[in-house]
């Protein structure tokens, strides 16, 4: 997938901006950012449901722009929003899919074998959606994302209005399909617990990327681990490890260490403090300090509200 | 280079081969989606029956003390074919509310998306519906004896296939609707304040003749007209009926004092079929 000076305008409002970058093949890319960052017009324009304004990108090797219907072909897709039909079986809702999708007669029963069984849904193939968890409904959707083997699976806000355990269930899945099948997988999200999945990320603010590294670079860009020790004697090993050179300071019970790549050196620091220690804290920035740092916002603003309608308008679809 | 072209062509059949058929899948398989919802409201099949059945049965018995028996030939005879039309009209109308409900749930998007033509996917939906409808209105046939009123097999075919007829070009026309229409309400809304008038104006619950001018022109105007009477007049060509009775209740649509043949009926419902589908799908393009 390759994107260059990709842009979108919806009359006076700039939505992206002559963004460029391209991702590996069986890469996980996370575009991150808040609300309206231009996360979802970027993703709807690679999945050709929205017309760029300016720019060319390709996905799966067919441009967005001339060959519109090779691409959808080649990429599944999954919303923020259920587009399930919660009247039919699991198994229904996957051969719809199967032929929309081209797959072959004789191999769909096969292939929605496969992909029940990737998700952990092959006891309730012939269960209707409707009486379904939103994890579920959500993990069934991945499957029929994977159905017509994508070349590029694309999901956009996955886990939104789920809790953490489903969460981490999806993320099993999606990631066991990369491996098994391969996929690239392209998303969004504004959870940087989710962002840390993937190999590289992007983060996208008023349609601009600021930012695109590995999480480890990116955080590594922000600032040092901090190594925190708790000593028998805090001012003699503060003092001996200021003398090697070490940007020490102390807090109240224990020595805070600044240094790169934290986690290597705490025999040093042991072994330099000299005193006997009773605890270690190796702390990393986080995706969020690396938001913070690029964008000036906590990420979590404004969030809460829109997961809690999401979910209660996945709730109301259970409903009919 | 001569031999280039030889080479491609074969290559481009098969690929309009390949390209056709998979359209032809997601017919069948849109068509399909919308019996198996069908088969599963098992509420909608029954509460779809109430209103004409009510109809049959009260305004047949109703209006028979009104309307005097000629020749053994009664109003309900009469307007058994019309409540049959209506069955079918209301059922292919209302099942293009499932697209309404598919913009609601987040399904059309699934299938607008998906790299199939609109076509296939609005031919899909007006077949399903169609058939569903057709499904209702040949049920509604089992009552026929109940009334009294005589079929053949071959009158059942026929009855058949004016009601495919008619149900392809009302769902189409609901679905023209429909996707044009972005919530719930407002297709309810729409659908009734055309809907019955168009049943009550079609000469489906009385006779199309002797009617003041207005009326009449507003009848000729209504579409629905053109396809009730083909039904009717299948019904009634095997029916005993003496010279009075068929004087009055009689069959035909005449326009400007010229009866239309039967072919002629059929003819323009075909017309109009192909017009709401074409409208239908510009229709179902502009939903994203």
């Amino acid at each position: 997938m390759k994107v260059s000076s990709l842009s979108k305008r919806f009359g006076e409002v700039q939505a992206v901006r002559d963004i460029s970058f391209s991702v590996g093949t069986g890469e996980v890319f996370a575009f991150l950012g808040p609300n309206g960052a231009g996360k979802t017009t970027t993703i709807k324009m690679l999945c050709t449901l929205a017309e760029p304004t300016s720019g060319t990108a390709t996905v799966a090797g067919f441009d967005v722009r001339h060959q519109p219907k090779s691409v959808r072909r080649h990429i599944g897709l999954v919303f923020q929003e259920t587009t399930l039909d919660d009247q039919l079986t699991a198994e229904e809702n996957l051969r719809f899919h199967a032929v929309l999708y081209h797959v072959p007669p004789e191999q769909v029963a096969s292939r929605i074998d496969q992909v029940l069984r990737l998700v952990a849904l092959e006891d309730r193939r012939r269960d209707l959606v409707s009486t379904f968890s939103g994890g579920m409904a959500r993990r069934l959707e991945i499957a029929r994302g994977m159905l017509h083997t994508p070349a590029v699976l694309f999901l956009d806000e996955p886990t939104i209005g789920l809790d953490p355990q489903t969460r981490s269930l999806m993320w099993e899945d999606v990631l066991r399909m990369r491996q098994e099948a391969g996929v690239t997988i392209f998303l969004t999200t504004h959870y940087m617990d989710e962002a840390e999945y993937a190999e590289r990320i992007a983060i996208i603010d008023h349609g601009v990327i600021v930012a695109l590294d590995t999480p480890d670079a990116l955080k590594r860009r922000v600032g040092e681990d901090t190594v925190e020790l708790t000593t028998a004697d805090n001012a003699m090993a503060e003092k001996r490890l200021a003398e090697v050179g070490y940007n020490v300071r102390r807090s109240e019970e224990a020595v805070v260490v600044f240094t790169g790549n934290g986690e290597s050196q705490v025999a040093r620091l042991i072994e330099t403090a000299g005193v006997p220690v009773s605890n270690v804290h190796v702390h990393r920035p986080t995706l969020d300090d690396v938001f913070l740092h690029y964008t000036g916002r906590e990420i979590r603003e404004n969030h809460g509200e829109q997961a809690i309608s999401s979910r209660m308008r996945a709730r109301f679809a259970r409903r009919r | 280079m001569e031999a280039l072209p030889l080479a491609i062509a074969p290559l481009a059949l098969v690929d309009e081969r390949a390209e056709l058929r998979s359209e032809l899948r997601t017919v069948g398989m849109v068509w399909e989606r919308e019996l198996i919802r069908f088969e599963r409201t098992r509420t909608r099949i029954l509460s779809s029956f109430v209103q004409p059945v009510l109809f049959l049965f009260v305004l047949g018995y109703g209006m028979s003390t009104l309307v005097p028996t000629v020749g053994g030939f009664d109003f309900k005879k009469f307007v058994f074919p019309g409540i049959v039309a209506m069955t079918v009209v209301t059922t292919a109308i209302f099942s293009a509310i499932s697209i309404v409900w598919d913009r609601e749930f987040g399904f059309l998007r699934e299938m607008l998306v998906a790299p199939v033509s609109r076509a296939a996917l609005v031919v899909g939906k007006c077949l399903g519906g169609a058939s569903i409808a057709t499904v209702q209105g040949t049920i509604m046939l089992a009552l026929a004896p109940l009334i009294g009123v005589h079929l053949t097999v071959a009158t059942v075919f026929e009855v058949m296939g004016c009601e495919l007829l008619m149900a392809v070009t009302l769902t189409a026309f609901g679905v023209a609707v429909a996707s044009r229409i972005q919530r719930m309400e407002g297709f309810q809304v729409v659908m009734q304040l055309l809907l019955f008038p168009m049943l009550f104006l079609s000469g489906a619950l009385f006779p199309l003749k002797g009617l003041p001018t207005w009326l009449t022109v507003i009848t000729r105007i209504n579409p629905l007209t053109y396809a009730v009477d083909p039904l009717r007049h299948f019904v009634f060509a095997v029916q005993a009926m003496t010279p009075a009775a068929r004087a009055k209740f009689p069959v035909g649509v005449s326009l400007f004092g010229y009866t239309l043949p039967v072919g002629a009926e059929i003819g323009i419902v075909v017309a109009l079929a192909v017009a709401f589908l074409g409208l239908a799908l510009t229709g179902f393009g502009q939903t994203e």
